[in-house]
């Protein structure tokens, strides 16, 4: 199970009868001081690294604050001033195209690759290390100045356009209009840990359902979406969840392509580049606070459209 | 910052092996079959080339000169053009052995921290019975899902009066406390998999818990803890945004601040050289994913989801 299956059937999972609570009971004294010692470390962890930290950025998001002085309190000023921060609106913007754009996209890529790679064939173990490396190198700044290269004016896109006869002098980095979807190809291109992940998911699915949609007469496009699609969903749904949260946090790409402005024109400024611009460059504590609060908001939002859609699209076989 | 972009889902149990392949189509001999089957292998060739292209053009390019590299989209190569590598190497303010060292460093703390912390939260979580288990178990999984930025700046606060900035104390500090709950939830998938007589026949013995966990869990546990040490040294490894914010003395950079820093350097126009430190920083991942990938995939295989 999922984390995210497992955290929904905690919700789903019944309530118990008084018999078994009384015994439940029983059972827990034994455990409780070996339980809480090994848990000790988390539980510390979740004080001091995670709760404790929340709740200071939420007071901190009512204040002024540069580290030099003492938090000032403004209120909800810092949420006001959002609301006509024109910066604040395009990494929001830009943030959501990269979301909505590249998440469904990396998905459906790895998907299909997956599939194709499930039909039992030769090769399957080079092919999935092939298009499973990018996605461990492409998280590092590395892979991000290669980028910088490949899309640059005289970079290497140019050069093999050049060389099949396509004059092109685009310097997809330094035009806003293309700078954002060098990002999103990137992203694109590590669609191998979620085909990993789907190709397990494609294992479980057992044979004797293709046999008998085989036996039926079943087209290849009836197998995918009336047994590949339904089984795999809750997969699917896993991955979509956990993809669009990642991706509201992207930033070592768009960091380094544009060299921490977000430039060119903003276009590459996404919310996490802007809010560190905030917090780290400008040392607006308060600022960032909200931004983080808001961020917070922003993903819990889509996470709960996620999971109340899913009641229609995903498919649990219990 | 934790990179949730990898598979996040369960260990694999014990013995499992990799499933044969599924033969969703009767093999026909037929023309039909195996041209489609040959059009299906041209597609994924043509995909993989595509894939790695950049990689292995990144690798030539670094032995090229730099003027070499703005005119050769191709990967064949005159003579290699070692000095890019000396260059890049002491281009900086320090050898880019002092930042190698320094990212070794953040990497053996991070991975100590995660296989100590998540196995004991783990073995809690999945074996021990203790009031508002359910509750704290639902706040672990929510936690996965938190956005690093809300804790940021008080952690960053707080660290910065412990007079902690520049040091590597808030990069591995957090991983001795579980905050990658990622892997605590690996770790739950995995012991839920091992069977319960193991640790009844412990019991039995008159094994105590710490004796059931580090005599006969942990020792099963090879594949999740395999899982976990690989994933966390990529992702620390790689991890750009923590040491960005903590590390502003040039002497502390780990390699991902380092590289960034020949962005911004004088060197700007020196590709040759940056290219060069790129393949630096990328060989140890490239080595963790060639070696690792065992536990990569079978970390994920056999529960992939649901």
């Amino acid at each position: 199970m999922s984390a995210i299956s497992e955290l929904s059937s905690l919700r789903r999972s019944r309530a118990k009868t008084p018999e078994e609570k009384r015994l439940a009971a029983k059972e827990a004294g034994r455990d409780n001081k070996a339980g809480y010692l090994f848990l000790l470390p988390w539980l510390i962890g979740l004080v001091v690294i995670t709760l404790g930290p929340m709740i200071a950025s939420l007071y901190l998001s009512f204040t002024n604050y540069s580290l030099i002085q003492a938090p000032k309190w403004i209120g909800i000023e810092n949420y006001t001033r959002m609301l006509s921060d024109q910066r604040l609106h395009t990494a929001l913007w830009n943030t959501f195209l990269y979301v909505v754009v590249s998440t469904p996209v990396q998905l459906a890529v790895a998907l299909a690759i997956a599939v194709l790679l499930n039909e039992g064939m030769k090769g399957l173990a080079f092919y999935r290390s092939v298009f499973y490396l990018p996605s461990m190198l492409g998280s590092s700044v590395a892979i991000a100045v290669l980028w910088r290269q490949i899309f640059g004016t005289e970079g290497l896109v140019n050069q093999v356009l050049q060389a099949v006869g396509i004059h092109s002098t685009i310097g997809w980095i330094s035009d806003p209009s293309y700078a954002l979807w060098t990002i999103v190809l990137l992203h694109v291109w590590t669609f191998g840990s979620p085909m990993v992940i789907f190709l397990a998911g494609l294992r479980q699915i057992p044979t004797m359902y293709y046999e008998a949609a085989a036996v039926d007469g079943a087209s290849w496009r009836t197998r995918f979406t009336k047994i590949t699609l339904p089984l795999l969903s809750p997969i699917i749904f896993f991955n979509l969840v956990l993809q669009i949260i990642n991706a509201f946090q992207a930033f070592t790409q768009a960091f380094v392509v544009s060299g921490g402005t977000g430039g060119p024109s903003d276009s590459t400024l996404f919310y996490s580049l802007y809010l560190y611009q905030r917090g780290f460059g400008q040392f607006q504590m308060g600022y960032a606070s909200a931004m983080a609060w808001l961020l917070v908001l922003i993903v819990g939002a889509f996470t709960a459209i996620n999971f109340f859609a899913s009641k229609y699209w995903v498919f649990y076989g219990d | 910052m934790t990179d949730l972009q990898i598979p996040a889902t369960a260990a694999a149990a014990p013995t499992t092996r990799e499933p044969a392949p599924l033969e969703s189509v009767p093999r026909g001999r037929s023309t039909a079959s195996r041209l489609r089957s040959v059009l299906k292998h041209v597609l994924l060739i043509a995909a993989s080339l595509i894939m790695v292209y950049p990689l292995l053009w990144l690798l030539v390019s670094s032995l090229r000169p730099t003027d070499v590299i703005f005119r050769s989209p191709g990967l064949w190569i005159n003579e290699l053009y070692v000095k890019n590598y000396s260059e890049g190497w002491f281009s900086l303010s320090y050898p880019f052995s002092q930042y190698i060292i320094n990212s070794a460093i953040v990497v053996v703390g991070a991975i100590a921290g995660n296989l100590f912390s998540c196995s004991l939260a783990a073995y809690a979580f999945a074996r021990l019975k203790f009031r508002l288990r359910t509750l704290w178990f639902a706040i672990m999984l929510m936690t996965i899902m938190l956005p690093v930025h809300v804790v940021l700046v008080p952690q960053y606060i707080v660290f910065n009066k412990l007079g902690l900035v520049n040091t590597f104390v808030p990069l591995i500090l957090p991983k001795f406390l579980a905050t990658d709950a990622f892997f605590v939830f690996l770790m739950v998938q995995f012991i839920r998999g091992i069977p319960r007589e193991l640790d009844e026949a412990a019991r039995i013995d008159g094994c105590g818990h710490w004796q059931i966990f580090s005599r006969v869990m942990l020792p099963l546990m090879g594949p999740a803890l395999g899982t976990t040490a690989i994933f966390t040294f990529i992702w620390t490894w790689s991890d750009f945004f923590t040491p960005l914010i903590y590390l502003t003395d040039p002497i502390a950079y780990t390699v991902p601040v380092a590289l960034r820093t020949f962005l911004d350097a004088t060197t700007a126009s020196n590709w040759g050289a940056m290219f060069a430190m790129s393949i630096v920083t990328l060989v140890p991942l490239f080595l963790a994913f060639l070696f690792g990938q065992r536990f990569l995939v079978r970390g994920i295989a056999t529960t992939g989801g649901k």
